[in-house]
């Protein structure tokens, strides 16, 4: 079916008969070229790509419970390209290019609003790390701009500037970034691959792998085998547990983030603003509320529930920011399960298991990747090579001493 | 969550800082055959299990004292809480 504003006039007259489900809920198939494990946003993209942009269609997506109700669900929704170092930078732009044509590739109204992401600093030694990303960024093309104090007050007049023990002294500004309506990208990004001939098969947990002689032959799942000549797992969150059905260990720790959300107001923040200073940020949904977080919890966790003396850090944070959102009330908090990598960027990569690729350890910053990662894993499966913009993404660069350390953190929870 | 110390009894999770999996306390021998390797897979690796898992908490608001919590990672359920110390000697460790 395809989507346009004459459709919805046509059929608003016509009594709404003529809608068909969004993608084809499919039964297993006993054999497929590929199958890509977990329907996520990165899943359920990898899938799309790999029918649309590179022409193989024998594939199937197996999902452990519905599609998008994982980490795709769960997130903050804020897309942005603000990274520094060579094996990032390129990445995430090349994600950014592929958000701001989404909608009109798959067809479907992700509500993608380049509404501008702030980061604020509040020292001297903190605007000179975000002039040096800054430039960095402009290195690689992507825009970016440092304003001063007096910036960021015309963009924010609310921000508490004067009372606070470390007053705002300015931020970097990405105009290109902003939200995207989370739900839909894997809808939208299910209905693509649907249509190009994709099996989406839902209510289906792998188990298990069928692995001989060093290579892989298919999966075991909850609605019994599929075989498959390359498997693609993409399950982020879960992927040590994914990962060890095939002996493998990861450098990676599953953490628990929290999210939150207050009841609906005017509109009052018109961006995305982070408060790296006081583990904060903060937009606001197109229904009003205000979509905010922080820190992680700090310990491992699969429970996607975190606890209070997070909840109290977060809601300080943005007290210090934005003492007006004291009288805000919050109506929903949740968690999500993240793969925080020992450096704390991706795996784009093969294994040590001939036909067994694996896509994971996005640690909170996996869903602005999500149109890059589904496009170059798409590449990795089909071309067995790794697309140009993600060869630093290697699971063994611990080993060569090949961090990618853009915040020097990872998995350790005292260094944020 | 409670974390119930052993010698000081039930304590708020917030007093302490999380270091992670108790098998860092299995430092590789540096002076060992390929010590590289087995330090790498000390450093980055980890079994990550959804379930069970014995990990490392310093108590650095109350007694500094480091312990040994055996806690549910899908349900956050602590089971056990150890000194530190008494895990590492009882697996040779500062002998």
């Amino acid at each position: 079916m395809r989507y346009s504003a004459l459709r919805i006039i046509w059929e608003g007259l016509t009594g709404n008969k003529g809608w068909t489900p969004t993608w084809r809920d499919a039964e297993p198939k006993a054999e497929y070229d590929v199958v890509i494990v977990g329907g996520g946003g990165h899943g359920l993209a990898t899938a799309y790509y790999l029918s649309k942009v590179y022409g193989i269609t024998n594939v199937a997506v197996v999902e452990k419970g519905w599609i998008g109700g994982g980490n795709v669900g769960r997130n903050t929704t804020i897309i942005r390209s603000n990274y520094m170092l060579p094996g990032n930078e390129p990445f995430y732009e090349f994600s950014m290019q592929l958000w701001e044509n989404l909608e009109q590739d798959f067809n479907y109204n992700a509500m993608v609003s380049q509404r501008g992401v702030l980061n604020l600093y509040h020292s001297d030694a903190q605007r000179d790390a975000y002039a040096r990303r800054g430039n960095a960024m402009r290195m690689f093309g992507v825009d970016s701009e440092l304003l001063d104090q007096d910036g960021v007050r015309k963009l924010y007049p609310k921000l508490n500037y004067d009372d606070a023990r470390f007053p705002i002294q300015g931020g970097l500004y990405q105009p290109r970034g902003g939200t995207v309506r989370h739900d839909a990208v894997a809808w939208g990004y299910a209905k693509g691959a649907s249509e190009h001939g994709v099996d989406i098969i839902q209510n289906c947990e792998v188990t298990g792998m069928v692995i001989s002689a060093g290579k892989i032959t298919g999966v075991q799942t909850s609605r019994g085998p599929i075989r498959a000549k390359k498997v693609a797992v993409c399950v982020a969150g879960s992927s040590s547990k994914v990962m060890s059905f095939a002996g493998l260990r990861l450098p990676i720790e599953s953490h628990v983030l929290q999210a939150f959300v207050s009841e609906a107001m005017k509109p009052i923040i018109p961006g995305v603003i982070t408060y790296g200073a006081g583990h904060f940020y903060l937009s606001q949904s197109d229904k009003g509320g205000l979509v905010f977080g922080g820190d992680i919890d700090g310990y491992n966790s699969y429970a996607q529930r975190g606890n209070l003396p997070v909840i109290e850090d977060v809601c300080e944070g943005g007290m210090s920011l934005m003492p007006s959102l004291g009288r805000v009330k919050v109506v929903r908090s949740w968690g999500g399960i993240m793969d925080m990598s020992m450096d704390g960027s991706p795996f784009i990569d093969k294994t040590s298991i001939d036909g067994l690729y694996f896509n994971g350890g996005w640690c909170y910053g996996g869903f602005k990747a999500t149109p890059a990662s589904g496009y170059c894993y798409a590449h990795l499966l089909a071309r067995d090579e790794p697309h140009d913009v993600a060869t630093e993404y290697r699971l063994d660069r611990f080993k060569r001493g090949a961090m990618i350390d853009e915040k020097g953190v990872g998995a350790q929870p005292n260094l944020h | 969550m409670i974390i119930n110390h052993p010698l000081l009894g039930p304590r708020d999770a917030a007093e302490f800082v999380y270091l992670g999996d108790a098998s860092l306390i299995n430092r590789p021998d540096g002076e060992q055959d390929g010590a590289a390797e087995a330090f790498y897979e000390y450093q980055y690796l980890r079994d990550n299990p959804a379930g069970l898992h014995e990990e490392l908490w310093f108590h650095e608001q109350g007694d500094r004292s480091w312990l040994v919590v055996t806690r549910d990672t899908t349900t956050h359920e602590i089971t056990e809480v150890r000194l530190a110390r008494d895990v590492a000697l009882e697996r040779g460790r500062g002998a």
